[in-house]
């Protein structure tokens, strides 16, 4: 169970990028955040697990505050929250199963982790994990030999690899073609309830958005303007959501990819 | 691409520079004249030993053939001690430049303290050459090899550091937050996602540094720092030019040898 | 995963190597025998005395007590010895760069005929295998202690780095230029000096300025061996156990080493 409250995010001295938000989310369910480029979702993600501070308001996962905590409870914490990248954020150089285990440096000791002698149990988890997402003969294969859609499943191993109680994902399937962005998306949502596991999923994709997950958070200018199913964002909640009438809208939509224009 | 290359080409057919970069060449002219009139006119340089210069080094290599290889073992060994020199000094130091690097390098040093720590340590050590280092250390131990090996290591670790440093703070940022997402500890993160992304600059620069140090340790004799330099000196100082001529062959299949391992070495590790 | 589950699991599934960087135990192993045995008897073979390490501690602090603090008092003969530094490091880099444009020539192989290929390569090969230094050394021998052997020696150490460089760009220069020059008859010089050289000018200009930096840095180093300039004003202090005018030389030297390479680098990006 997360639930966020009057979470308000700042950079530097700027406006609030995120502006008193709060969302629930319950055990194992799905949930794609939509909203235009600049509206504060990646921004949402990060401070769930601070790899951003927020400046305001409270996270609690489980019972546990996470705004609140430094250093080694922080690292506790962060054990127990998954996260998987757009760019997948590999590390390149090392193996599949590097990769796989990187998800339990928090749990083994350094010793462990420097000498590669994972524990048994790991080991054996990560094959099954990988199994999973059909990943586990690539494991002595070095991370830059895959293509995007096998890595995205090591980055979805990793973060699983970390016993999450909560899986973050920050547009996942952005940096991939169709066929695998649509695996990724029924893996994430078949995943969640095998493991009866939260997921949060960022999403550019309204369609993918409707198709893989059961609830639809809209998000503008820091604040959520929509919280329904699928079947409930009609064109006037999509507008709401994509095109407002401020320069801010405005100016995000600009930024958007246009189709090239020929003279 | 081929449009901008052929219209400015096309430009220059017309006119060759704009006025501006006419003037700048001719400034740059007039300053390279300048520099080079002044060095002619007050160095102090005796001309006819210049003229006389051609015929005085001619004369040096006539007295060197044919080479003399009495010395042979002498000399071999001498190799070998250059070579260990060499080798066991670019050892240690690239050990020793990567925590310098790290304090120096902007991504991952603690403080700023210790980021202008580590930026002192390796502009000291790059910028006085080995040569004087050697000096100074043969000096403090007496002459001989320990004084050419930490002369060589000193040398060594700003350019190591350096290189290292650079690559620290080109590495990929994602795969560091990725891990510090995970509840990796810093050492671990450190482990995991920085330290394999620097090994090819680490290897690379560490055979790179080997080869370099090889070419100086063959002149660390010189002031008595060991070395083939020792029988050099002393062979030029007896005026025994045939053997000064076996002693520069050497050198020079020293340093080619060098240069072929050093890049099939490249070659295997990277 | 309960124990029952992990006792089914076969023992493959349990236990993960990383893939070793050299397949074949045989070689690899050989190679970290090799390497230890090699190292022991590197190591061996240093004369490790702690005697003469403990006195190098006390004859340590003795010349840095005798060196601080610095002192600047014959900053005469200091700036005389860097003016000519920098003379020995200007007359080095022209005949340099001049001379390096005929043997780059010479070592290009899509230009040269093989024989004088071969001699262009020997040159470059000899002059960059030997340490400036040695070189110096000879050149004092040759001509005596002074600038001149400080000019000729730092000329060698440029063509053998200047001219390498060269003959790979005129290696790679673009063929078409050349072609097209060739079949509208030009002569030989013609093609030499309206496609080739055009390409190569850039290049020369940026090296050369890289040349003059790295001259007057081995500048402060041939002068060790009698070459004339700073190293061997530096060597004097040496000698005569003037340790604080050593140092404050050698600090000298630090300060024009740092700015003459911010110099250089400028130059070089502002030119592109
Ligand atoms: N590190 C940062 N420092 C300052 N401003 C930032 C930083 N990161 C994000 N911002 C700003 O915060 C706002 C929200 O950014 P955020 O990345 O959360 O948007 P997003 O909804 O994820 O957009 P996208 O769909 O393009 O990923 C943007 O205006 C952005 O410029
Ligand atoms: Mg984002």
């Amino acid at each position: 169970m997360l639930r966020i409250q009057n979470l308000v995010k700042r950079y530097g001295h700027g406006e609030p990028v995120l502006r008193g938000l709060d969302l629930d989310v319950p055990g194992e369910s799905v949930v794609s955040i939509i909203g235009a480029s600049g509206a504060g979702k990646s921004t949402l993600l990060r401070c769930i697990n601070r790899l951003v501070e927020p400046s305001e308001g409270s996270i609690e996962l489980n019972g546990l505050e996470l705004t609140s905590l430094k250093r080694e409870p922080l690292r506790k914490a962060r054990r127990r929250i998954g996260m998987i990248f757009q760019g997948f954020n590999l590390v390149d150089r090392l193996t599949v199963m590097e990769n796989v285990q990187c998800g339990r440096l928090g749990y083994i000791p350094y010793w462990r982790a420097a000498l590669r002698k994972y524990p048994a149990e790991d080991i054996e988890r990560a094959y099954h994990l990988m199994e999973r997402v059909g990943i586990a003969h690539y494991a002595n294969q070095r991370a830059d030999a895959l293509s995007g859609g096998e890595r995205q499943r090591v980055g979805v191993v990793r973060a699983l690899m970390q016993q999450p109680e909560i899986l973050l994902a920050d547009e996942p399937t952005a940096s991939l073609d169709p066929v695998s962005s649509r695996q990724i998306m029924e893996l994430l949502q078949t995943l969640s309830q095998e493991l009866s596991l939260p997921v949060l999923i960022n999403i550019h994709n309204v369609a993918e958005a409707r198709e893989y997950t059961q609830r639809i958070v809209g998000m503008r200018f820091g604040k959520l303007i929509f919280d329904g199913e699928p079947a409930d964002l009609d064109q006037q909640a999509m507008d709401a959501v994509y095109s407002g009438t401020s320069e801010t809208t405005q100016a995000a939509s600009d930024s958007a990819p246009m189709p090239m224009v020929t003279p | 691409m081929t449009s901008p290359t052929s219209t400015s080409v096309a430009e220059r057919t017309w006119a060759r520079y704009t006025p501006q970069q006419r003037w700048k060449r001719f400034a740059t002219l007039l300053v390279v004249t300048a520099a080079v009139v002044w060095a002619v006119e007050s160095i102090d340089i005796i001309w006819p030993w210049v003229w006389d210069a051609p015929a005085q080094v001619g004369d040096l290599f006539g007295r060197m053939v044919p080479p003399d290889v009495s010395n042979l073992r002498a000399i071999l060994w001498a190799l070998v001690e250059t070579l260990n020199i060499a080798t066991i000094a670019t050892f240690v130091a690239v050990f020793v430049s990567l925590p310098i690097a790290y304090i120096a390098a902007q991504n991952t040093t603690p403080n700023r303290f210790t980021l202008w720590l580590g930026r002192f340590i390796l502009v000291s050590s790059r910028s006085v050459n080995t040569l004087i280092w050697a000096l100074l250390f043969v000096a403090i131990f007496g002459p001989g090899v320990l004084a050419g090996i930490i002369a060589i290591m000193f040398r060594s670790i700003g350019f190591l550091g350096k290189l290292l440093g650079e690559a620290i703070e080109e590495i990929d940022r994602r795969p560091v937050e990725a891990l510090e997402a995970t509840g990796a500890s810093r050492a671990k993160v450190v482990l995991y996602a920085i330290v394999p992304q620097v090994i090819p600059t680490f290897f690379a620069v560490g055979i790179l540094r080997w080869d370099i140090n090889l070419r100086e340790s063959t002149v660390l004799g010189l002031v008595g720092a060991g070395g083939i330099g020792v029988i050099l000196q002393g062979a030029i100082d007896t005026l025994n030019w045939p053997t000064v001529a076996t002693i520069l062959l050497a050198i020079v299949v020293l340093v080619v040898l060098g240069e072929a391992l050093a890049a099939w070495l490249r070659r295997k590790v990277i | 995963m309960t124990d029952a589950d992990a006792s089914r699991v076969p023992d493959s599934r349990r236990h993960w190597q990383k893939p070793p960087f050299i397949a074949n135990p045989w070689l690899r192993w050989g190679v970290v025998l090799g390497l230890l045995l090699y190292a022991v008897w590197a190591i061996s073979t240093l004369p490790f005395d702690l005697d003469r390490i403990s006195q190098g501690m006390t004859r340590a602090s003795r010349i840095f007590s005798g060196a601080f603090p610095p002192n600047f008092a014959r900053y005469e003969l200091l700036i005389d010895g860097f003016l000519e530094s920098l003379q020995i490091a200007i007359l080095a880099t022209l005949l340099g760069l001049i001379l390096s444009v005929p043997i780059a020539f010479m070592a290009a192989r899509n230009i040269a005929a093989t024989p004088i290929y071969l001699l262009g390569r020997g040159i470059i090969i000899v002059s960059r295998s030997f340490h400036p230094v040695i070189v110096a050394i000879l050149f004092v021998k040759a001509v005596g202690f002074g600038p001149v052997a400080g000019i000729l020696t730092l000329t060698l150490y440029s063509i053998g780095f200047v001219a390498k460089m060269l003959a790979e760009r005129i290696e790679e220069i673009d063929r078409g230029q050349v072609e097209a020059l060739r079949a509208s008859g030009s002569r030989y010089i013609g093609v030499l000096q309206f496609a080739v050289l055009p390409q190569i000018m850039p290049r020369q200009i940026g090296l050369g300025i890289y040349q003059l930096d790295s001259n007057l840095r081995a500048s402060a180093v041939v002068g060790i061996v009698g070459a004339g300039g700073i190293g061997s004003t530096l060597m004097n202090a040496f000698g005569r156990y003037d340790y604080d005018f050593a140092l404050a030389i050698t600090l000298v030297i630090i300060g024009v080493i740092l700015v003459s390479e911010a110099i250089s680098g400028r130059i070089r990006r502002s030119i592109g």
